[in-house]
């Protein structure tokens, strides 16, 4: 952290994107997260997806709920729409704004602390009812505002700075998100950008929970030989799936790949998300096949990193309810309140 | 690219864009420091170590450092008109503001004298900035200088060509007395036309910065026969000065487009030129003037009329009635450039006086060509331009005399080169044997968010110097135009300095490569990336380095195989790479250098001042 702003002068050859903004104008408020943070990266990284994509900050509401990870939305997205929740309930609140306004871009903005132990009930239910949105868990293994206890996502024998071994289980947030069926599911490395970026680009253009989980090291409880959540752990123990570039609507196709080595996945905005295969061959297409790999480069001791699974045409929650396509603060008076007439109809219908 | 070694002290010195343009490598953003502390005198005495005139530069100096200055980079597309730091009147804060017992403290600094040293006599022709940094350096080592001046009083050019408006004389009356006081003897009207006739006094050395006294004609039609009426520049603003000038016509056509164009047309307004003109062949842009000299002429309402090639002086019976001149286009011929008439018909321009100041050239007719002393064939002196010494062993040159019409700063580092090779040779040291610079490098980290400078960056855009009313100063030549900076402003001013000599230093081994400095650096000068050449390495990174003359800092490969690379183009020198780093790869640290002096060698020490006496 800093006690300075960053100061408003930026390089001379900074770009503004398609609706008029340039980088510097996704940023938000200075962070007070300690220096060295992996969420600081993560922030950075959406400022840059957010820019890459046009996205008007106004059309975007960030929420989230209590601890480190819950901190950024503050130092992203200034000009965003925020809610901060009470621990662990962004989902639910998540849930019920995107039934009032579908129109906005929904980031969950989470931690394994606010998602795999007190929120782990709210998590698993907004992800099984599939509601439109990006769910992020910035994932250290630790609570670091308590100075560094395990976290749920702590993988058992892992060290803590001080020496003490973890003998309980993991939550794995990757394997829970397939298995209750989010439509795109990766993973990411808050130290790996060039792969995190495309990864937030292609979630924030899936329609459907999209679910991220992006390993984030904390600089101050869990960067020590002995953590499987340092920077030097992870990029030893790193299996990246595939590489992806992110291809907008817009854009025309202009690189040809031979067959084979490339996977593309229309979505359904138009966008093209090109898969380039690593050795792995895995699928994205195959949620079985998804959920044993991952459990088998578990085995391995590997951390499978990468698009592990999409699927471009699921339905969302507002499908499965067949809700209205207008946001409710675009409807009168006359639709929100039909009249006892109607209310006597629909009593009749459920007797 | 291989990494960069910093243990060059060089590679910093580069980064300090005004020290490192600045002939005499004054530590610019040191002296601006001490003045936003309020530390006047400390700031002065820094100046006067190096550049030996700190309130006459902070009026006259070409400020070499100002184009150079990061400040007018990182502005570029930042706010409406991106300007360096207004480090040349930040100087003349320091000289407006220092103490009166400022003396003693000068004493305090200067070098010990060397046993035998007054065995030594060394004589300096012309009294101007040059020779007297030459008296500045010798002086106080012991040796015996003394100054042959034409004029009754030293100072040269700053005293008689430029004009009083700019510089006022009691400026050059007391920072050439702190010299004189050294026990330098100056002989005035005491012209030299003998070069034997000196080296046969068996002077040990001689220093010739007499400058490049001879202002150059114009040999068109009319030159002769209305040569009442036309003068040559730099010989009229010298008549200005002594007095022999008062007034001039009202209609006035200036030729040339330097500085001395420029004093001369102010002068013109100042002696009853109501509509003068400044024409000059070439176009705005590359006159020799600077931006700010001429802003300050328009200012006065002098007009400036580019691409018109002198053609003929009109007169009726001598007396001048105005001037033809050609309408001229350039065009890129070759490697350079060629001056073409456009073919459009010539234009005639109606005036009372002509002043000519299309140049200036040296000319040494008293130095006789047989003493050893070789010229070239465009009658310059052959020089060794690291000591100054002429194919005479004991003959030096500087200032304009060494290499034609420079400034006043290139004159005073001049001098400072030339005193060292005079202090070799009679200590029969190695000539060309240059006392190293002090470097530095020392972290500024007081605490964890904490520096020793000021690393918030402030947003403001430069301050104007205020004016004397344009009423006041149109009417008398020895008003001084500017008021210089008052205090509140001066510190305002002094915030806008970035402090590029404290460095952003990194240290492989400690590097986590977390990406905190690539995601906080508000010019996006960081990146981590896989190695490459440099042309190609400069393309991909965060931000593209576009400007060749600054250096990329590259590291030794990180864990991951990459190299941090940093272009120091437009870095603020905001620490808060270093604020973010959580294992203390990025420091700041101040980056000193510290030009060492005649008699000051590997002992000399920039902040205790004294040399140490050996017990």
């Amino acid at each position: 952290m800093t006690y300075l702003a960053k100061p408003k002068l930026h390089h001379p050859s900074l770009q503004r994107n398609g609706v008029g903004f340039t980088r510097r104008d996704y940023e938000g408020a200075v962070s007070t997260l300690c220096a060295g943070c992996g969420h600081d990266s993560i922030s950075a990284a959406i400022i840059q997806a957010c820019w890459e994509l046009d996205i008007e900050p106004h059309r975007v509401a960030k929420l989230s709920g209590i601890g480190c990870s819950s901190k950024t939305p503050t130092y992203f997205l200034s000009a965003s729409h925020g809610f901060n929740t009470v621990h662990g309930r962004m989902p639910s609140v998540l849930t019920g704004a995107n039934l009032a306004n579908r129109e906005l871009l929904y980031l969950g903005i989470s931690g394994d602390g606010d998602s795999a132990s007190i929120g782990i009930g709210q998590f698993v239910h907004a992800i099984r009812r599939g509601v439109d949105m990006v769910y992020l868990v910035e994932n250290n293994g630790v609570y670091g505002l308590t100075k560094g206890q395990f976290s749920a996502t702590a993988d058992q024998g892992s060290k803590s700075k001080k020496g003490a071994v973890n003998t309980d289980a993991p939550v794995d947030m990757v394997g829970m998100a397939l298995q209750l069926g989010a439509s795109f599911v990766a993973r990411g490395f808050s130290g790996d950008k060039t792969q995190l970026v495309p990864l937030l680009k292609a979630a924030m253009t899936h329609k459907g929970a999209a679910f991220l989980d992006v390993i984030s090291p904390c600089v101050a409880f869990n960067n020590h030989p002995g953590s499987t959540k340092s920077y030097d752990y992870v990029r030893e123990h790193n299996h990246a799936l595939n590489r992806m570039d992110f291809i907008p609507a817009r854009a025309g196709i202009t690189v040809d790949y031979p067959e084979g080595e490339v996977r593309e996945v229309r979505q359904h905005d138009g966008s093209m998300l090109r898969l380039r295969k690593l050795p792995s061959g895995h699928d994205t297409g195959d949620r079985v096949a998804a959920m044993s790999y991952l459990h088998e480069c578990q085995a391995r001791g590997e951390i499978v990193t990468g698009l592990l699974y999409v699927d471009p045409e699921a339905p969302d929650l507002h499908a499965h309810l067949e809700t209205v396509d207008a946001p409710f603060n675009t409807l009168g008076e006359r639709e929100l309140c039909p009249g006892s007439a109607t209310l006597a109809k629909i009593n009749a219908s459920l007797r | 690219m291989q990494p960069t070694d910093i243990r060059n002290p060089q590679y910093f010195h580069k980064v300090v864009d005004c020290q490192w343009a600045c002939p005499a490598h004054t530590r610019v953003p040191e002296y601006i420091r001490l003045i936003a502390a309020g530390r006047f005198d400390d700031a002065y005495l820094l100046n006067w170590d190096s550049n030996v005139f700190p309130g006459i530069l902070g009026r006259t100096c070409d400020r070499p450092c100002e184009p150079a200055c990061r400040r007018g980079r990182v502005e570029e597309s930042n706010g409406e008109k991106p300007e360096p730091v207004a480090i040349c009147r930040l100087k003349r804060v320091a000289a407006d503001n220092r103490s009166e017992g400022i003396e003693a403290r000068m004493r305090a600094r200067l070098p010990e004298r060397i046993p035998g040293a007054e065995r030594f006599h060394i004589a300096c022709v012309g009294a101007g900035p040059a020779s007297l940094t030459v008296a500045r350096d010798l002086a106080p080592l012991g040796y015996r200088v003394t100054i042959f001046e034409t004029d009754a009083r030293s100072g040269g050019f700053m005293r008689t060509q430029v004009p009083r408006f700019r510089l006022p004389e009691h400026v050059i009356d007391e920072e050439v007395g702190y010299i004189l006081d050294l026990g330098v003897e100056l002989v005035g009207n005491h012209p030299i036309d003998s070069m034997r006739a000196l080296l046969d006094r068996n002077f040990d050395a001689v220093f010739v910065g007499c400058g490049a006294p001879r202002g150059r004609d114009l040999h068109i039609p009319g030159r002769e026969e209305a040569k009442a009426k036309i003068h040559v520049g730099i010989e009229w603003l010298a008549s200005v000065y002594f007095g022999h000038v008062t007034k001039v016509g009202r209609r006035v056509l200036v030729l040339g487009g330097g500085t001395t164009a420029m004093d001369c047309c102010r002068s013109a307004r100042r002696l009853g030129g109501d509509d003068v003109k400044v024409i000059v062949r070439s176009g705005y842009g590359e006159m020799k003037a600077s931006p700010w000299e001429k802003e300050d002429a328009e200012h006065e309402g002098v007009e400036i009329l580019n691409w018109l090639n002198p053609k003929a002086f009109v007169h009726e019976n001598g007396r001048l009635t105005g001037m033809w001149f050609t309408p001229m286009r350039a065009e890129q011929s070759g490697g350079g450039r060629k001056l073409l008439p456009t073919g459009e018909p010539d234009r005639f321009f109606e005036c009372d006086e002509v002043l000519i100041a299309v140049g200036q050239e040296n000319a040494f007719p008293w130095i006789e060509r047989d003493l050893g002393i070789e010229f070239d064939e465009w009658g310059m002196p052959k020089l060794d331009k690291l000591t100054m010494q002429s194919t005479h062993p004991r003959v030096f040159f500087g200032g304009d005399a060494a290499f034609g019409p420079k400034n006043i700063i290139w004159a005073v580092e001049h001098g400072h080169q030339a005193a060292i090779s005079i202090h070799n040779l009679l200590q029969h040291e190695d000539i060309r044997k240059r006392p190293p610079p002090l470097t530095n490098l020392v972290s500024q980290k007081m605490g964890i968010h904490e520096w020793s400078y000021d690393n918030d960056i402030s947003p403001d855009q430069r301050y104007a110097v205020p004016w004397a009313p344009k009423e006041k100063t149109l009417k008398n030549i020895r008003q001084e135009v500017e008021l210089g900076f008052d205090l509140p402003t001066a510190w305002k001013e002094a915030q806008r300095c970035l402090n590029c000599d404290v460095q952003t230093v990194f240290t492989r081994d400690l590097c986590i490569e977390c990406d905190a400095c690539v995601d906080v650096c508000p010019m996006d000068c960081i990146t981590f990336t896989v190695n490459g050449d440099e042309a190609e390495l400069r393309t991909r990174l965060t931000a593209p380095a576009r400007n060749p003359e600054q250096d990329l800092y590259v590291s030794e490969p990180v864990k991951t195989g990459r190299v941090m690379v940093k272009d120091e183009d437009v870095c603020l020198h905001c620490g808060l790479c270093a604020e973010r780093c959580p294992t203390g790869a990025w420091d700041m640290r101040r980056f000193l250098f510290v030009e060492s002096y005649a008699g000051r060698g590997e002992e000399y020490s920039a902040l205790p001042l004294k040399k140490k006496v050996a017990a």
